[in-house]
């Protein structure tokens, strides 16, 4: 999701300026992405650069509105009707973190797994006490949002719970200093077996 | 920090072995925890930790191998079975993935049965389970029985039953078993509304998403507290984030 695709939603709605796109924005947002007013004119501008949004004559209270046109109507349909990809996500430092806990020397990997368990259960209970707390037919965008969090924190847990379970089971490589660099385990002649 | 004024649920050092020599299964090694009033607690853990156990302990349904569990102050051990079973009917409510809905009988008959049972005047103990029926929204269904209801609404009963009366104590094992998850949604607020009004409560459950609408949640591992969440702060802390 970009700010850029938020604010032509927005825009859609009507005329609006700067300061009432950044309050839209976090409203419909749930607070959960704050933007600074110099990211929304930053994106305004490059929005007007592209031809989608038009910059309206200043009002006498020295705001400048923007509307959408109709490349950014169109720029905004697509945007909703493509499925958001997963490969554009940002790679997910966890799981990286437990990958490599796995083979560094020393490391409890058990206590990683658990440590990060607790801190995302904490997380899914703040959201379910925000959710709780938003109760009015209108508070319904902000609560969908949160669950969205929610399900995602919950999906974290569970593959942890599955980390830990593999882990119950695994049995690292014997690491033996006195043997030649390859020692001849019993999965190693099954490969070459294999390969012959 | 046992022991406190406030403690509904206070176990201490809890042992609980089944079968002895080196058959022998420990269930519980050395568990302390301590329920407020006002406070929902979630125990987590793999099948096998020591959960339903931990559950059968607090609600009186079994009984250490050492250590002590008291409700209310009240130390179980010293109670006699009579004694047990009053506490049971009167202070502890149960909600369980496994309803047991008497067939026979209808929602509000159903839900009016534990008052009865402790001497409660029918009147009396039906018009309580009405507006415990009220409370998780069955009003108007009290005279249905049970295959004439959803299993939303069964599970409701069921919640009205454990919450029928003055239960101070309300223990839950997986209370939302295989409901949607709206349902499951509905039945864990109701848990979380009576925990506000001054209950405790205690959930069983390895579904975090359940888990989170505790004030705490505790891990079990083979039968040991292994670790817990830090307290929340409240929401006008979390929406500012200064709640940690």
């Amino acid at each position: 999701m970009s700010i850029r695709h938020g604010l032509l939603a927005l825009l859609e709605r009507g005329e609006m300026y700067g300061y009432q796109l950044r309050a839209a924005f976090e409203e419909s947002t749930g607070s959960t992405w704050p933007l600074n007013i110099g990211q929304v004119y930053t994106t305004l501008s490059r929005l007007e650069r592209d031809g989608l949004v038009r910059s309206l004559p200043e009002s006498e209270a020295g705001q400048r509105p923007y509307e959408i046109t109709d490349a950014g109507r169109a720029d905004l349909a697509l945007w909703f009707a493509t499925p958001v990809s997963r490969t554009d996500r940002p790679r997910d430092e966890l799981s990286i973190k437990l990958a490599l806990a796995l083979t560094t020397p020393g490391v409890d990997v058990r206590s990683v797994v658990q440590t990060q368990r607790a801190a995302t259960m904490r997380a899914l209970q703040e959201l379910t006490r925000l959710k709780y707390a938003s109760d009015r037919p209108e508070d319904l965008p902000w609560r969908l949002v949160l669950d969205a969090m929610v399900f995602q924190a919950e999906a974290e847990v569970r593959w942890l719970d599955h980390c830990e379970t593999s882990l119950v089971r695994y049995r690292p490589p014997v690491q033996d200093p006195q043997a030649p660099a390859r020692p001849a385990g019993v999965v190693r002649p099954t490969d070459e077996e294999a390969r012959r | 920090m046992s022991g406190a004024d406030d403690a509904v649920l206070d176990l201490r050092d809890v042992h609980r072995t089944h079968g002895v020599g080196p058959a022998a299964v420990h269930a519980l090694r050395g568990v302390s925890l301590t329920v407020r009033a006002g406070e929902l607690v979630a125990v987590m853990g793999p099948s096998g930790s020591g959960k339903s156990t931990l559950l059968a302990l607090a609600g009186g349904l079994d009984g250490p191998t050492s250590g002590e569990v008291r409700v209310e102050g009240q130390p179980l051990a010293g109670l006699d079975r009579r004694g047990l079973a009053q506490l049971r009917r009167r202070r502890i409510g149960y909600i369980f993935q496994n309803l047991n809905l008497l067939g026979s009988l209808s929602a509000v008959e159903n839900v009016a049965l534990p008052l009865e049972l402790d001497g409660t005047g029918v009147r009396r103990a039906r018009a309580l389970a009405l507006a415990a029926l009220a409370e998780v929204g069955l009003p108007d269904l009290g005279d249905r029985f049970p295959d004439q209801l959803s299993g939303g609404q069964q599970q409701r009963v069921a919640i009205a039953r454990a919450l029928v009366g003055e239960r101070r104590l309300v223990l839950a094992d997986e209370p939302t078993g295989a409901l949607d998850s709206q349902t499951g949604e509905a039945v864990l607020h109701l848990l979380r509304r009576r925990v506000d009004a001054g209950a405790a409560g205690l959930l069983v459950t390895h579904e975090a998403r359940h888990a989170g609408w505790a004030d705490r949640v505790v891990f079990l591992r083979d039968g040991v507290l292994v670790d817990s969440t830090a307290p929340l702060g409240s929401v006008e802390q979390l929406l500012s984030g200064t709640g940690r």
